[in-house]
């Protein structure tokens, strides 16, 4: 099985780019599909009704929806394994410019609005760096020096990386992303399957819905008034 | 990389919507060509410059491939914008980013490395050719009117970008002077394909390209054969320009108009 994990902010595009991938290896391979999300999601509705497909959804609530992407994600591996799929695709909230939720033995995209701005690359740059591509979606809309300038930013925060250039609706320029799919290795070992980062994740009592003041009362990373440093409590 | 200049544009056939074949083998397109893709809504148009754009290989929903020069084209053509020696501009094509036109444009020579020092200047002249409204350097970007923005795209793509090929997707929308743009592309060596619903665009045109069912149907060459019709709408088509003035003008169109 492949893994591939489509991170993005919110409205980039990434579950267009999705039901491209899954028009491309229909017929041929098994897909499966988890949306992660904070509040309400309908991709995987859509997707299963519209590719017949297993697909899931997880509402990661209070927590960090990237945090809850990684402490599910075995679980999701054995999932997609029960359904005999071929490829599973994950899709992000995307609500955090930072997070990086890419893992090895995995393919690892990116996908950017053109219309977020020029600078907007550098913004996420945590999310471009440790990509292995990154799909610019909605390039029809906007002018060429915004697209050639859009670019040199990508590569300012990740020289190496593969670019694709797409109108995701229509699909136009996708061949190089269904290669990249096409080339990814299969999963050898899940259990040695790792970040490839460490993502800033706020995931502290307080994140997930605490509301209750002092450190007595939290767990994680916690700090007292008297202390230098950040101390770690478990519970 | 370095690349050959672009002697030759093919499209090679692909199918309609039902998978029958189109009917012609392979239309190529040269510098100083101007081809307008004509027909009914929904009937392949926008695919059929689509496929041009991303230089299908066989690879996209009608089955075409294009060529450059006979030869599959590289990689670079089609992932690099810069590299690319196609400018598509659309209705929805604009910059988004709160520039002056004087930054917007800076922005792309620097992005292409140009060191020319007033090629700035002349796009601007250039822009101004083919709208009523003239633009300055301070204005604002996203100030400028629907007309003066595809004036403005064209220019840049005429002498900034320098792209052999130009594909315009129903430029007659946008009140700019199609008849400057056609003439100025032709007069650079531009290879441009129109999409458009305008008589007189496409009988500018040297090729008629019409679609159907998502398949090329035949292709048009009149030879001057629509001479006298070409006349009779240009002259309509002045005509109409100058009604248009008149009531942008402020003006009351009391009494019989005329026909010229």
């Amino acid at each position: 099985m492949r893994l591939l994990i489509v991170a993005g902010p919110p409205s980039a595009g990434k579950t267009a780019v999705v039901r491209q991938i899954l028009r491309s290896v229909a017929g041929s391979r098994k897909a499966a599909y988890l949306k992660i999300d904070v509040v309400r999601a309908f991709e995987d509705e859509e997707l299963r009704a519209e590719f017949s497909i297993p697909a899931k959804k997880i509402y990661s609530g209070d927590l960090c929806p990237d945090h809850m992407g990684i402490m599910i994600l075995t679980d999701t591996l054995v999932w997609a394994e029960q359904e005999k799929a071929d490829i599973l695709i994950i899709e992000s909230a995307g609500l955090c410019l930072r997070c990086t939720p890419y893992t090895t033995q995995s393919l690892g995209i990116v996908v950017l609005s053109s219309v977020s701005g020029t600078n907007a690359p550098l913004k996420m740059a945590p999310m471009i760096a440790l990509a292995d591509i990154a799909v610019v979606t909605k390039t029809d809309l906007v002018s060429q020096a915004e697209k050639e300038v859009f670019r040199e930013k990508i590569r300012t925060v990740s020289p190496g990386i593969d670019i694709v250039e797409t109108n995701a609706i229509q699909g136009t320029g996708m061949r190089y992303l269904m290669q990249a799919v096409a080339s990814t290795p299969e999963i050898t070992d899940a259990k040695t399957i790792r970040l490839r980062g460490i993502p800033p994740l706020g995931v502290c009592t307080v994140c997930a819905g605490k509301q209750e003041i002092g450190w007595q009362n939290h767990c994680g990373v916690v700090r007292k008034l008297e202390s230098t440093e950040a101390i770690f409590r478990g519970d | 990389m370095e690349t050959e200049p672009i002697q030759c544009i093919t499209i090679l056939a692909g199918h309609d919507r039902n998978g029958v074949a189109e009917p012609f083998e392979r239309i190529d397109i040269n510098p100083g060509d101007t081809i307008s893709i004509v027909g009914p809504t929904g009937s392949g148009k926008t695919a059929f410059i689509n496929d041009i754009e991303v230089f299908a290989c066989g690879d996209t929903i009608t089955g075409r491939t294009i060529l450059v020069n006979n030869m599959m084209p590289p990689e670079s053509f089609v992932r690099d914008p810069s590299k690319k020696p196609i400018a598509m501009i659309t209705q929805n094509t604009k910059c988004l980013s709160d520039l002056t036109v004087r930054e917007f444009l800076v922005m792309h020579v620097r992005a292409r490395g140009i060191t020319k020092s007033d090629i700035c200047a002349k796009t601007l002249a250039l822009a101004n050719e083919f709208t009523g409204e003239k633009m300055h350097l301070d204005m604002r970007m996203t100030g400028l009117s629907g007309g003066q923005t595809r004036s403005l795209m064209v220019a840049d793509a005429v002498l900034i970008s320098n792209a052999p090929v130009i594909l315009l997707d129903e430029v007659e929308n946008a009140g700019i002077f199609k008849d400057r743009v056609i003439s100025c592309l032709k007069s650079h060596g531009k290879a441009v394909i129109f999409v458009t619903h305008d008589p007189l665009v496409s009988l500018l045109s040297d090729r008629r390209i019409v679609m159907s069912n998502g398949s090329v149907e035949r292709v048009l060459t009149p030879n001057g054969n629509e001479r006298e019709a070409l006349t009779a709408i240009s002259r309509i088509d002045a005509f109409m320009g100058r009604l248009r003035e008149k009531i942008r003008a402020g003006e009351l169109l009391t009494g019989p108009v005329g026909s010229e």
